[in-house]
């Protein structure tokens, strides 16, 4: 029988900045530990298979698709969630540039794709194109890269 | 500045229901609308919001801190409506742009008040073409009542009072006051009969790039879409519809996964679907993949994209019935006696929504109340499904929008309601939200539908085109989606782009025109997937226009050109795109271009690519030059938003789109086989924005028809390859 049947199995997870003791399986995707478990909705589900981006978040400063991570091997990790990016209350440099360059269409991409650029720019504060079309590499069905890196060049530059 | 956030999702007022105003599904344009003040069940004079704001009218409120409240029927989901139809309201209102925050009111609010609201469905490039008339007016009119509070509390003739942002001045004393402070006093005054609307040359509000209005919380995580709404004691439903459309559940076996952690209940969904509850979807979902399902697949399993391809063809084949959509001359005859004749026969795929936030819906149902959260496209027909599903009476229904993650023609559909209201049924007094998996997404879709087309046209001995012959074999949407709206069997919306007039009509003049539709309806269910019919007929008429153009030995774009005499709106926005991207002169080395234009929605709209292609099958899409005439535009920049956005859902379905089927359901189950573009691979986007006036055309869904063929004709110019089915990943052609 499945052991995670036997009554309850607590993790503990760094979100945020705070330890959270949260009553979940090693084996849960991080995805489904943060939207269900720790409550933080910002991290989006989109496919459940590390194709969309939708759920990325940052472990250890590097950006990973939550949904193919456990809550195993985020233990003990620094996560960082779309939430946690604007720190002390003052909105990152790529929250500020999507919203002077008003990239957001429907949204539900963007939590990720925020994620993402942040992680990117952290290791490469002034992107080329190419290193853009390298990094990133998220789905947006409603179609906004165009702004997506004209927010990603403002954001360098800011 | 700090941004502003987007304030109360949906107003929280209660209102007493009048049964007999209410059509279900009367969802139409053109309803009759109440626009002012309307009171049918004699509530107080003033109606007041949740907070105690008075309404001036239905479309506004105004708080005691000057905040104004624009209400929108219409949905959010993400092509920026929501501001458009703000910025209407706030320009005939006159009110203050940065005080501006909008809330939805409900489809059960919207009942109560004699449908005030007008219709609430967002499909169609409809959000703002259809309303904006009557949401002006609602500004316009709140405007005028304003005015006339402080000029009767300054006992001054109300001609004699102008506003500004919001501050109204009575001109010959420079008295002033603000909207805040006489809105408790308008909204005690007879709306006036008429107003008259601004002339849009004089905007200063609308016709604006303004920024949108539900950015910020888009920016920060805290926008809260259907999938993330919690409520308490909810639980959470995952589920699993017969894989094969029209199949049955045969049998479950609930006990196997009993124990599993989490799992509180398992459902029978209708008569085709099992749902899992639990305490965490994770769980749910865990637990749902682990039950034994019999599935009753009935006969549909026997079909496969092969059978359905094949029956198609058949009706090709113009001894088979058809219905006849447009027609001039005797083209059967022209063509028999032909100089020239040209053929070719094209097809278009099955395609997924894929709204990047996967279906959902919240319920909480109680014998004395059924009330709902979800994204939808249209609230109204969102409450008819609740309302037939929960079998409650529409007082005891409503339903409360919530953010979309995408919205694309999916979310107008209700399948998702009425399943989470079936399950939430089983299980009275606790909320629970359904979530499907991106699996159950991509099986269970409402797809753009699956058509072939051959095309013939002849020419005389001068070269010139005496006749077309345009013969469409394949699936209607409205037969199974709106049969009401069928004309005699026959489907008008297939021939979106090459209708004889109207909102989507042909673009050029051909002696002898016959377009006609052999309508053929496989099991899989189709839907109005943006763009809806004009996708096809696009690539399949553009493509084949360069095809004559070759045949002809002419320029495809002078071609045109010559056909386009008696259609100068198309002709115009032809011309702003051939002459943004340099048709004239010669492209750079390696770069090939191609064009294409096409009517839909009420907007003329044309493209022109230019590409690069590297061993005859990568493609490279360097830039996409756009132009598009829809009457008026109301927010240039979420226009061209719209326009770039358009490319990236018609090129992702071109090149990586197509669902197939085997045995009677879809094969591709997620990314990784129905695959999407990336930032690598878009296009540089420019847009030629040429509203000519004078009527009001649609946004979203036009301009997606000319992606598509515009690459197309540049992928022939580059390899002299004419590719007539698709995706292009079953050509081998990708993106470089
Ligand atoms: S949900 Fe994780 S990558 Fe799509
Ligand atoms: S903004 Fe809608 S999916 Fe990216």
């Amino acid at each position: 029988m499945d052991w995670t049947n036997q009554g309850t199995a607590m993790a503990s997870l760094k979100i945020n900045g705070k330890t959270i003791t949260v009553d979940v399986e090693d084996d849960t995707p991080l995805l489904w530990a943060i939207r269900e478990n720790v409550g933080l909705t910002g991290t989006k589900y989109g496919c459940g298979i590390a194709q969309c981006g939708a759920c990325t978040v940052h472990m250890d400063g590097v950006a990973m698709r939550s949904c193919g991570v456990t809550v195993g091997e985020a233990a003990g990790k620094e996560i960082t969630t779309i939430e946690g990016l604007a720190a002390g209350g003052v909105l990152h440099k790529v929250q500020t540039a999507w919203i002077a360059n008003d990239v957001p269409q429907c949204g539900y991409c963007q939590s990720g794709m925020i994620m993402a650029v942040a992680a990117l720019l952290k290791d490469n504060p002034k992107p080329t194109d190419d290193d853009i079309n390298d990094a990133i590499t998220n789905i947006c069905r409603c179609g906004t890269f165009q702004q997506v890196r004209e927010a990603i060049h403002a954001a360098a530059n800011a | 500045m700090l941004p502003r956030t987007r304030k109360g999702a949906a107003m929280n007022q209660h209102v007493k229901i009048n049964r007999r105003s209410f059509v279900i599904g009367a969802a139409t344009a053109g309803a009759g609308l109440a626009i002012g003040l309307d009171l049918p069940f004699g509530g107080p004079a003033v109606v007041r919001a949740a907070d105690g704001s008075p309404e001036v009218n239905a479309w506004v409120v105004i708080k005691p801190d000057e905040t104004v409240v624009i209400r929108i029927a219409r949905s959010e989901m993400g092509q920026g409506t929501l501001t458009g139809l703000a910025q209407l309201v706030a320009e005939e209102l006159e009110c203050d742009w940065s005080k501006v925050t909008t809330e939805y009111p409900t489809p059960g609010q919207s009942v109560a008040r004699k449908r005030v609201w007008g219709d609430f469905s967002t499909g169609g490039s409809r959000g703002i073409r259809t309303s904006q008339d009557y949401v002006r007016k609602g500004g316009a009119t709140a405007r005028v009542m304003l005015i006339q509070a402080a000029a009767n509390e300054w006992k001054v003739p109300a001609t004699e009072c102008k506003v500004s942002a919001g501050v109204i001045t009575h001109t010959p004393t420079g008295r002033t006051t603000t909207y805040g402070k006489v809105a408790e006093a308008a909204a005690k005054i007879e709306p006036p009969a008429d107003v008259k609307l601004k002339d849009p040359k004089d905007w200063t509000i609308a016709g604006k790039g303004l920024k949108r209005l539900d950015t910020v919380d888009k920016t920060t995580g805290k926008m809260i879409y259907g999938a993330d709404i919690k409520l308490p004691g909810m639980l959470n439903a995952a589920i699993k519809d017969c894989p094969v459309f029209g199949g049955k559940v045969k049998s479950f076996d609930a006990a196997k996964i009993a124990n599993m952690k989490g799992v509180k209940k398992v459902v029978q969904v209708g008569d085709s679907g099992v749902a899992v509850v639990a305490d965490t979807w994770w769980h749910a979902k865990t637990a749902l993949d682990a039950l034994p399902i019999v599935w009753d697949e009935g006969d549909n399993a026997k079909v496969s994209s092969e059978t359905i391809a094949k029956w198609l063809a058949e009706g090709l084949d113009n001894a088979q019935p058809a219905y006849v959509g447009n027609q001039n001359g005797d083209a059967k005859a022209a063509i028999a006696g032909a100089a020239k004749k040209v053929e070719a026969v094209y097809s278009y795929p099955y395609q997924n929504h894929a709204t990047m936030e996967p279906m959902n819906a919240t319920v909480l149902y109680t014998s004395e109340k059924c009330e709902v959260w979800c994204g939808t496209q249209n609230g109204e027909a969102a409450f008819a499904a609740a309302l037939e599903a929960s079998g409650l009476p529409p007082e005891k229904v409503d339903v409360h929008k919530l953010m979309l993650g995408g919205g694309f023609g999916r979310r107008g559909m209700t399948d998702y309601v009425r399943q989470a209201v079936a399950i939430a049924k089983q299980m009275p007094g606790t909320p629970i939200k359904l979530l499907w998996s991106r699996e159950e997404d991509m099986q269970h879709g409402k797809y753009h539908p699956i058509t072939q087309c051959k095309l013939t046209g002849a020419f005389d001995a001068d070269n010139n085109l005496i006749a077309l012959h345009y013969r469409l074999s394949g699936q209607s949407i409205l037969f199974s989606v709106r049969p009401e709206a069928l004309q005699n069997g026959m489907d008008p919306a297939a021939f979106q782009g090459v209708a004889q007039s109207g909102e989507a009509s042909i673009g050029y003049s051909v002696p002898n025109l016959l377009v006609e539709h052999a309508m053929r309806n496989p099991h899989v269910p189709p839907g109005f997937w943006r763009g809806v019919n004009v996708n096809h007929n696009a690539i399949y008429m553009e493509c084949f226009m360069d095809e004559l153009a070759l045949a002809a030995g002419q320029d495809p774009l002078e071609f045109r050109r010559k056909l386009m005499g008696k259609h100068p709106k198309h002709l115009a926005v032809l011309n702003a795109v051939a002459e943004k991207i340099g048709w004239s002169t010669p492209a750079p080395k390696g770069v090939y271009r191609g064009i294409a234009q096409v009517m839909g929605y009420g907007s003329y709209v044309a493209g022109a690519a230019e590409i690069s292609v590297t061993d005859g099958s990568k493609i490279k899409v360097h830039r996409i030059v756009a132009s598009t005439d829809p009457g008026y535009v109301v927010n240039p920049a979420q226009v061209e938003r719209q326009i770039a956005g358009s490319f990236v859902y018609g090129l992702s379905a071109l090149f990586y789109g197509g669902c197939t089927v085997k045995d009677g359901r879809i094969e591709q189950a997620n990314f990784d086989t129905y695959n999407s573009m990336r930032i690598n691979e878009m296009p540089k986007v420019e847009s030629v924005m040429v509203p000519s006036g004078g009527f009001w055309g649609g946004v979203g869904e036009p301009t997606i028809g000319v992606a598509a063929p515009a690459v197309l004709n540049a992928y022939f110019a580059a390899t002299g390859k004419r590719i007539r089915s698709f995706p292009l990943r079953t050509q081998n052609i990708t993106f470089a």
